[in-house]
């Protein structure tokens, strides 16, 4: 008889328990449950107001939610926010680097804020990879969005998060700069990583996503791995769940 | 509460965000060029306005002195947040792994550095103006003391009011009802030190400085994290 006993399974890279957010009388999520296995990607969609946005502030911790709770990889994000907020990287609409500042001085500055190790290796690698080592010593002000928004996930990726959250990062994108965007997130620590972004592309979540959910109005209105969909059920199932579901 | 290598990571990151400011700021020059104007256009007019002569100088000087640091430095704090509003920085800055408390201690260190700066130059055209010597450590002392004081409560405000609509109008109103202990202390204290009279005479003022910059430096620092969170 072998006494070696199955290793517990893995927690979830991402697990929330009744999330819910108020803002005052409006209740922006209402009870969200789910798990997110650690490096799949999850693609959340939705209308304006459903709680996107909501949703991923509070998974950075920008945010406090109402009530429920949100656990990181079996961590609960509100006994150790600051060491939490180590393994996420963020990318929102906005780059959130200074425009008076240099690319170069951008990432340094965040680099010292996340505590990054041996801080100009690490910034030239991200510079690489998103492109922009020839601008590192421009000031932020003089580039494109499309250079902003490389900016901002080279921000993000600069401490080598675990978990991914996008906000709408194609917001702005023209679909050059959209494809080298994915292109850089599928090709750093590719499989590894665990990514949640939200998006009004169906295509685009489709060819990069495990999993995908429907939120209306603070709502989980439907889930279903990727591979089980095509674009016209998952249009159809969106017009569905968005004109169906009533407060 | 922080120990050890969280003390190490929390002054780190003060550290990172104050150089970030201080930076942005020699670059721009957006801060010191327009409270510079302002504190000086101060001084010219009062130096005009009134028949100087050394009695009435050493009855209105210290007045003249606080009005041109204390609406100078609200001009400066209006401005202490602004560049974390464009590109939502702020949000950036909330998710680093660091104490919100580093945020605030960060952004009043990048502004005392501001305001330190405009007194300093203030000072020279000051004793020029009004013919006073300023190089007295009593003033400096006092200066420092004050707006120590002045910069940890503005900072908190300026958290509060960047978010107003009308957020030139917003600050002064909130803060300098609440600063004033701070500015009437010190310009009782400018006007002994002005005056040739020992540090024993305004220890009274200095006790009052010390004590309200131990609770704008201590208030702040608790409530910060509530002002930036939704």
């Amino acid at each position: 008889m072998n006494n070696v006993t199955a290793p517990p399974p893995p927690s979830p890279a991402v697990e929330t328990v009744g999330l819910s957010k108020s803002f005052g009388n409006f209740k922006a999520l209402r009870g969200l449950d789910l798990k997110i296995p650690a490096g799949s990607s999850l693609a959340v969609f939705g209308p304006n107001g459903a709680g996107k946005t909501t949703f991923i502030k509070i998974l950075a911790s920008i945010m406090r939610p109402t009530s429920g709770k949100v656990l990181i990889e079996g961590f609960e994000l509100k006994d150790d926010a600051e060491g939490i907020r180590a393994k996420l990287g963020l990318v929102a609409h906005q780059s959130y680097l200074y425009g008076n500042l240099s690319a170069w001085e951008n990432l340094d500055f965040y680099a010292r804020m996340y505590g990054v190790q041996d801080r100009a290796r690490r910034i030239a690698e991200v510079l690489d990879l998103v492109s922009m080592t020839g601008r590192r010593y421009d000031r932020l002000s003089t580039f494109s969005r499309g250079m902003q928004q490389r900016m901002a996930l080279a921000r993000a990726l600069l401490h080598r998060p675990s978990i991914l959250l996008l906000d709408e990062p194609e917001t702005g994108l023209d679909q050059q700069a959209l494809g080298a965007m994915w292109d850089i997130i599928r090709r750093e620590e590719a499989g590894k990583r665990t990514i949640i972004f939200t998006s009004h592309s169906f295509e685009r979540a489709l060819s990069v996503c495990d999993d995908i959910i429907i939120i209306e109005r603070g709502r989980l209105a439907f889930r279903e791995r990727a591979c089980n969909m095509n674009l016209e059920s998952l249009k159809k199932k969106y017009g569905e769940c968005t004109t169906a579901v009533k407060p | 509460m922080h120990h050890g290598g969280e003390t190490v990571k929390f002054w780190s990151c003060v550290r990172a965000i104050a150089w970030k400011d201080i930076l942005s700021e020699l670059r721009t020059r957006e801060i010191i060029s327009s409270v510079l104007v302002f504190a000086v256009l101060v001084l010219v007019i009062f130096n005009f306005a009134f028949d100087l002569n050394p009695d009435l100088i050493a009855q209105i000087a210290p007045g003249i002195l606080w009005v041109a640091f204390a609406f100078s430095g609200v001009l400066a704090l209006n401005r202490t947040f602004i560049p974390e509003k464009e590109d939502n920085c702020l949000e950036g800055l909330m998710a680093c792994p660091v104490a919100r408390e580093a945020i605030y201690v960060g952004k009043a260190i990048g502004s005392l550095f501001f305001m330190l700066l405009i007194e300093a130059i203030i000072l020279p055209v000051f004793a020029l103006l009004f013919n006073i010597a300023v190089l007295q450590p009593e003033l400096i002392a006092v200066t420092l003391l004050a707006t120590i004081g002045f910069v940890a409560v503005g900072t908190i405000f300026s958290a509060l009011a960047v978010n107003t609509r009308a957020r030139e109008m917003v600050l002064p109103i909130l803060f300098l009802p609440v600063v004033s202990p701070i500015i009437i202390a010190a310009v009782k204290a400018s006007s002994i030190s002005l005056a040739g009279q020992s540090w024993g005479d305004m220890t009274i003022w200095l006790a009052i400085i010390i004590a309200f910059d131990i609770i704008y430096l201590t208030v702040p620092v608790l409530v910060f994290p509530f002002v930036v969170e939704e």
